[in-house]
């Protein structure tokens, strides 16, 4: 009996260790995850920002100033111990995040969630993002000085890492119990591919075959056109492009075109992704300054995309947006210029359709078979045996489609060809950009980006202002990978890259300003084959028609026309659409609606609701304007909003306005009424559920954890107006990630925000404490210190000591 | 000093120690060791030690978060479906570390019975 009794008691105890010591499905493990000694209430803990610390590898002492923001001013003696620190600091205040992000783009997510990951990784693997990080190590290699300060911020993570017990590891290790792994270079290279996915890793060419093939080329080139009727792109029209003499790649003579029916493609990333930026001349400057701002359009997180810091060495004093993983500052000025980024947008994806053997080791290329190569992708599962996927390789790149993911042709398959997959030293471009001292040391440091290309906008105190779009982007033929090619011949590779100093570039334009919104790089007058790649064509509008208004601009001009909220889109259509409605059978809910859209005059403010009128208008009238695309078996990619709204005012007899599913024809005009009725019962129906639809409440802002969108760790209901393809491009959780504006005085005066905060804890005050200012459109100026002395709003200082190995 | 008294204060200060080199389950140790070293009866068996470690993991709970203004505690109590209820959040602290505990003095003291019988 007595023994019954404890078997029985030890099997109670045995039970409720195992219960409260395991994860079950996203419940955490509860006694590890809710014990004050090492789960989250050790995560309650304020900022450390006073002391010393003993770090591995310095060389000399390291000063670390924060100020009230908690944004870190370093101050090394040089630069190894400048990105040591960097890592360091970075590690200490967002190491979940960074290595979450290097985890995402390495298809490693099955180690952390389990199987549920599984597809997403594969697709990862698939798209060759580890192969492309491989690449960009051998790279980097090449150039001893970069791998030497890539290889010190690793340290610096890795000191940080080194410091953690369970108990202090970030809370969401404790929510998904798993535990950091050490920092390495490859992981730096995985950042920069994940960045490189995120603004350089869409493509419609599977879309675009399917539409050639179902509407033929006259149409297609109607729906599609490589240039709309109206561009001002980021390089003046007026350019003078004679000082190229590099040809573009002349037209094969034959250009197969693989005319598949394409059922299913990877994820893309989110289209939104984009930005603005500009700087005006000293003549256009209210101050007699340059002044340059830019805001980079990514998805609403937190912890944020962005890491505010000070780095200075006796040889540079950068400040301004990191991006935790990456060295140097990317947006942001040194005491001799600044600089920002806006995506430059080129098809540098391209598939090739390829022609497998019977046991699939050789592929069809120039009327020989070539070998396959492998690349087998070992997909470790939490709680599982891992998954091994053999990924083929051709000398185009990853066969991301074949009879093993996404496809069912047993013996062909679609190859990548990716810039991201060719290897480069982009790290290099902003460890020379964080301490160039002019415009040559700008375009210098511009040679060695690869990519993501991006319309890099730069001014310097000296008075220069200037935009390059840099990327290495293929010299490709007219027409050369717009849809799926055959992959056995010679002709459609890649033929060769446009000339580095050939990329489309304007310095000190007669105009006084430089701009960029994503929109066309260039008009039909560039040398090289330039198509709309998924151009933008309202915020560059808006940005220059207000560089055109008036003769001088200010500090306040600037800060206005980040926080624009004109919808040049909605001004292009509505009045259209609201001038041919037949009101006459319209009922009281119609009516009302009717007569709130007329009132609105196109500003996306946040207690207007013609936005949320227009918002679903333009969604219907679009859905039913391109029912043409809903294609089973085809993926389909609509036509871009410019030549819809084009088409919809000046083509309303188009066949396309046909709606399918009806015996009748209808025209743009039946469309409006059918769309107008449509909205205003999607509006009442959100107005049952959730009350007025005031833009701010229908848009509903929110800022998400990076972890699907936790909401106990997000922020929801940010009062913010504005809308994508508008300049204050915020719409549901994208919009302005970081807005910066600086002023090149001498020294540079800087203001900058973000929707975040310093902190990745979310037990910190400093997690998103940004969140509220950033919204309601202020600033934080920024402390530029210009020596190794604190200042007034500097709150604890750090002093990181080397220790001695010996 | 009653028996009762006893394993309940020896039950707080052996799971503070044991605390301090080990993971949670130190809590789960220290009631088994003090139920099979000062056994209790009956329901005592099972409640003094829950009490115990409930009032260390509650206090150490509280005393941590409100040096912080009970921040993240507000958003894990969102997380855990408590309504971002904080005290709501420290009381089930206080039940995970009191069951675990509970449950462990129970087998130290069916342990006890068995060396002190043999």
């Amino acid at each position: 009996m007595k023994h019954l009794k404890i078997i029985i008691s030890l099997v109670f105890t045995i039970g409720i260790f195992y219960a409260l010591n395991t994860k079950f499905g996203t419940i955490p493990p509860i006694g590890k995850f809710l014990n004050p000694y090492t789960g989250i209430w050790q995560n309650e803990i304020d900022e450390s920002v006073n002391g010393e610390v003993n770090i591995e590898g310095l060389k000399e002492e390291v000063s670390v100033h924060y100020d009230n923001l908690l944004i870190p001013h370093v101050f090394a003696q040089n630069e190894e111990d400048l990105y040591l620190t960097q890592g360091y600091l970075t590690a200490k205040h967002r190491l979940w995040q960074m290595e979450f992000q290097t985890y995402v783009a390495a298809g490693r997510l099955s180690e952390i969630v389990g199987e549920s990951a599984l597809n997403y990784d594969r697709q990862e693997r698939r798209r060759g993002m580890g192969y492309g990080a491989e690449q960009a190590v051998a790279v980097m290699k090449q150039n001893p000085e970069t791998y030497k300060l890539v290889d010190a911020y690793a340290k610096g993570v890795n000191n940080y890492i080194n410091e953690l017990t369970p108990a202090t590891y970030p809370v969401e290790y404790k929510l998904l119990d798993y535990e950091p792994e050490s920092w390495t270079v490859e992981k730096t290279a995985l950042l920069l591919m994940y960045m490189t996915k995120m603004l350089a890793g869409a493509d419609s060419d599977m879309q675009y075959t399917n539409a050639l093939r179902l509407f033929g080329k006259d149409r297609f080139d109607m729906l599609f056109p490589d240039f709309f009727d109206i561009t001002d792109p980021v390089i003046p029209k007026d350019t003078d492009w004679s000082f190229i003499d590099v040809p573009q790649t002349p037209l094969p003579e034959t250009q197969k075109i693989a005319l598949d029916t394409i059922t299913e493609i990877i994820d893309q990333p989110n289209p939104d992704n984009g930005s603005n930026n500009w700087a005006i001349s000293a003549e256009k400057s209210a101050t007699g300054n340059p002044i340059l701002a830019n805001d980079p359009h990514l998805g609403l997180n937190l912890p944020s995309i962005w890491y505010v810091m000070q780095l200075s060495t006796p040889n540079q004093n950068a400040f301004g947006a990191t991006i935790p993983g990456a060295l140097g500052v990317i947006s942001g000025f040194n005491e001799h210029i600044a600089w920002g980024e806006t995506n430059a947008t080129r098809d540098v994806i391209d598939w090739y359709k390829i022609e497998f053997n019977d046991d699939r080791t050789k592929y069809k290329y120039d009327g020989n078979w070539r070998a396959v190569s492998m690349r087998i992708e070992d997909i470790k599962i939490k709680g599982k045996d891992s998954y091994k996927d053999t990924v083929l390789y051709t000398h185009h790149g990853p066969v991301v489609y074949d009879k093993n993911f996404k496809s069912d042709m047993e013996l062909a398959g679609y190859a990548m060809k990716w810039i991201g997959h060719m290897g480069g030293n982009n790290q290099r471009t902003f460890i020379e950009l964080n301490k160039a001292k002019n415009y040559d040391g700008y375009a210098n440091a511009l040679s060695y980006w690869n990519a993501p290309a991006q319309n890099f906008v730069f001014a310097s105190v000296e008075g220069d202002i200037a935009l390059w779009i840099q990327g290495k982007l293929p010299n490709k033929w007219e027409g050369q990978g717009k849809f799926v090619m055959d992959g056995s011949i010679p002709e459609n590779d890649w033929q060769g890259f446009i000339p580095q100093e050939f990329n489309a570039h304007t310095k000190n334009p007669k105009r006084g300003y430089v701009s960029s919104a994503n929109q066309h790089p260039v008009d039909e007058n560039y040398p090289y084959f330039v198509f709309n790649d998924r151009y933008e064509t309202y915020r560059n509008r808006v940005i220059n028609d207000f560089f055109e208004s008036k003769e001088k601009f200010s500090i306040k001009d600037i800060q206005d026309l980040h926080n624009n909220n004109y919808n040049l889109k909605a001004s292009e259509l509505m009045p259209h659409m609201l001038s041919s409605l037949d009101t006459s059978g319209f009922n009281d809910a119609e009516m009302k609606v009717y007569n709130q859209a007329k009132a609105w005059k196109f500003n996306n403010d946040i207690d207007e609701i013609g936005p949320s009128i227009w918002r679903e208008w333009w969604k219907a009238v679009y859905n039913l304007t391109w029912d043409e695309f809903e294609v089973e078996d085809s993926v389909m990619k609509t036509p871009f909003a410019y030549q819809t709204i084009y088409l919809l005012t000046n083509g309303g007899n188009n066949e396309f306005m046909d709606i399918v599913d009806t015996p009748e024809k209808e025209t743009a005009q039946d469309l409006f009424q059918i769309s107008f009725k449509e909205a205003v019962v999607a509006l009442n129906e959100w107005k049952k559920d959730n009350g007025d639809y005031v833009w701010k409440s229908y848009k509903a802002t929110y800022a998400g954890h990076l972890l699907q969108g936790l909401p106990a760790f997000s922020r929801f209901n940010i009062p913010i107006g504005g809308d994508r393809n508008i300049v204050n491009a915020t719409s549901e959780n994208h919009g302005p990630s970081w807005r910066m504006i600086v002023e090149m005085s001498s020294p540079p005066t800087a203001l900058g925000i973000y929707p975040g905060g310093q902190s990745g804890n979310p037990g910190s005050k400093y997690y998103d404490n940004f969140i509220d200012d950033w919204a309601s459109g202020k600033y934080h100026e920024l402390n530029f210190l210009q020596n190794n002395q604190a200042n007034d709003q500097i709150i604890g200082t750090q002093t990181l000591i080397p220790t001695n190995n010996e | 000093m009653n028996k009762t008294l006893i394993n309940f204060i020896a039950t707080i200060v052996l799971a503070y120690v044991l605390s301090l080199f080990m993971n949670w389950y130190s809590v789960m140790i220290a009631s088994a060791l003090t139920g099979l070293l000062i056994p209790l009866k009956r329901f005592a068996v099972f409640f003094i030690p829950f009490i115990a470690i409930f009032i260390l993991w509650a206090i150490y709970s509280y005393s941590l978060a409100s040096n912080n203004d009970f921040i993240l505690a507000k958003k894990v109590a969102t997380l855990l479906d408590l309504n971002g209820n904080t005290t709501m959040l420290i009381v089930v602290t206080g039940i995970v570390g009191g069951l675990a505990a509970g449950i462990s003095g129970i087998l130290g003291k069916q342990l006890s019975i068995l060396f002190s019988k043999d």
